[in-house]
């Protein structure tokens, strides 16, 4: 009885299907966090996921798919200038949704704002 | 492998009509900007596994693109948003 044939291209092909189930599930559950989540902030939190893992996940399975060198460095320039561009539209988002009050104060943990403006 | 594509595209497709729910529904100007991030980043997701599945490197541009320009209405909307907007 022989090993089973795993190839390389075989291991290629369950990597593809695990990432882009991986993105897919995060993609879900940022839809379902956007409709069950009660305000801005929270509603943040969940849109985070697909941003930023959904992305990575995404951009690493097209590099695992065909791997080259204009591939790889397309995916570090996306990866790069996502986590640079989603984190500073995030803070300003809520920001503002502090400041115009779009927000339920009453599920707070914290407010390290509150008697500083 | 065609599991897998019927999976991913109810899933992607799942989060994109609630994306989309939350632009139509959202109480705040803020909810929509936050949906229609969530819209893009599913349409990224989309594009890449469509390349990563029938692998091809074509529309990697476009994904860049989008990494790239996707912040510009989020941080638009969050700046010229005055204090007494409410809808």
């Amino acid at each position: 009885m022989s090993a089973p044939e795993w190839g390389f291209d075989s291991i290629r092909d369950v990597v593809t299907a695990v990432l882009v189930l991986v993105a897919a599930l995060m993609c879900f559950a940022a839809g379902v966090g956007l409709l069950r989540f009660p305000d801005v902030l929270s509603r943040l939190h969940a849109a985070t996921k697909p941003q930023i893992l959904g992305v990575i996940a995404i951009v690493a399975d097209v590099a695992v798919s065909n791997p080259s060198l204009v591939t790889i460095t397309l995916a570090v320039a996306i990866i790069f200038f996502q986590s640079l561009t989603a984190p500073v539209s995030a803070h300003m988002v809520g920001r503002a949704a502090y400041r115009t009050g779009h927000f339920r104060r009453d599920i707070l943990v914290a407010d390290e704002f509150r008697g500083h403006d | 492998m065609i599991v897998v594509v019927v999976i991913a595209g109810l899933l992607m497709g799942a989060g994109a009509i609630g994306a989309l729910v939350r632009i139509i529904r959202g109480p705040s100007a803020l909810d929509r900007i936050i949906a229609s991030d969530v819209l893009v980043a599913t349409a990224i997701c989309a594009i890449g596994a469509e390349m990563a599945i029938n692998r091809h490197t074509d529309t990697m541009p476009v994904l860049l693109g989008l990494a790239l320009f996707g912040i510009v209405g989020s941080v638009s909307v969050a700046r010229f948003l005055s204090a007494r907007d409410d809808t």
